[in-house]
């Protein structure tokens, strides 16, 4: 099925080490979430692509299509859908998420 | 707004369920955290058991009884660790 805009989200993904789907911007977030999230990404110090789904209503759609997964954000690394913040935040409590961080970036 | 005993309702209807705690975020009764606990968890990753619950509350998210959900999932494996 033709999809310009799934397409686009995978380019982005495939593309982007590390890929975050947010409310806002890294420096403005518009949500608890997504601004929760920033901030542990931030704490590895870690480069990462972000896209405001609140500037696009067919991406906020779209992401959730893509995934299959009902909110934002959402958090793609190395190309693979990782989860949303409660997701990140656990990973970043058992020491997973530097890892694969690393891994993807190592690349 | 949903209440506890029917989130334990719908989550039961699809998975077995050992232990499931619910908190009522901001006491209007649509805002929740959630510890579930479940043997269908065990070998499976955070995403793809978060993903059950999901599935399961499928019905009261959609139509907005359940607003906001905070997960945390465990295996009985898992929850045990936790336990020791």
């Amino acid at each position: 099925m033709a999809d310009d805009i799934i397409n686009k989200i995978d380019e982005k993904v495939k593309n982007n080490k590390v890929m975050l789907y947010m409310k806002g911007t890294p420096d403005f977030p518009q949500c608890g979430f997504s601004a929760h999230t920033v901030e542990i990404l931030r704490s590895y110090g870690v480069p990462f692509a972000t896209e405001d789904v609140l500037a696009d209503p067919s991406v906020r759609d779209g992401i959730k299509r893509y995934s299959n997964w009902p909110t934002i954000p959402q958090i793609y690394i190395d190309g693979k859908f990782v989860g949303g913040c409660d997701i990140v935040h656990e990973l970043h409590e058992r020491g997973e998420l530097e890892p694969m961080l690393k891994s993807a970036l190592g690349k | 707004m949903i209440t506890p005993e029917q989130i334990k309702d719908f989550l039961g209807k699809s998975l077995p369920i050992s232990v499931c705690e619910t908190q009522d975020l901001t006491g209007g009764g649509d805002h929740w955290q959630l510890i579930v606990v479940s043997p269908a968890f065990e070998g499976k990753g955070l995403l793809e058991q978060h993903r059950l619950v999901n599935e399961a509350l499928k019905e009261p998210i959609s139509d907005q009884r359940i607003h906001a959900l905070a997960l945390k999932t465990f295996s009985p494996s898992q929850w045990e660790k936790l336990g020791s």
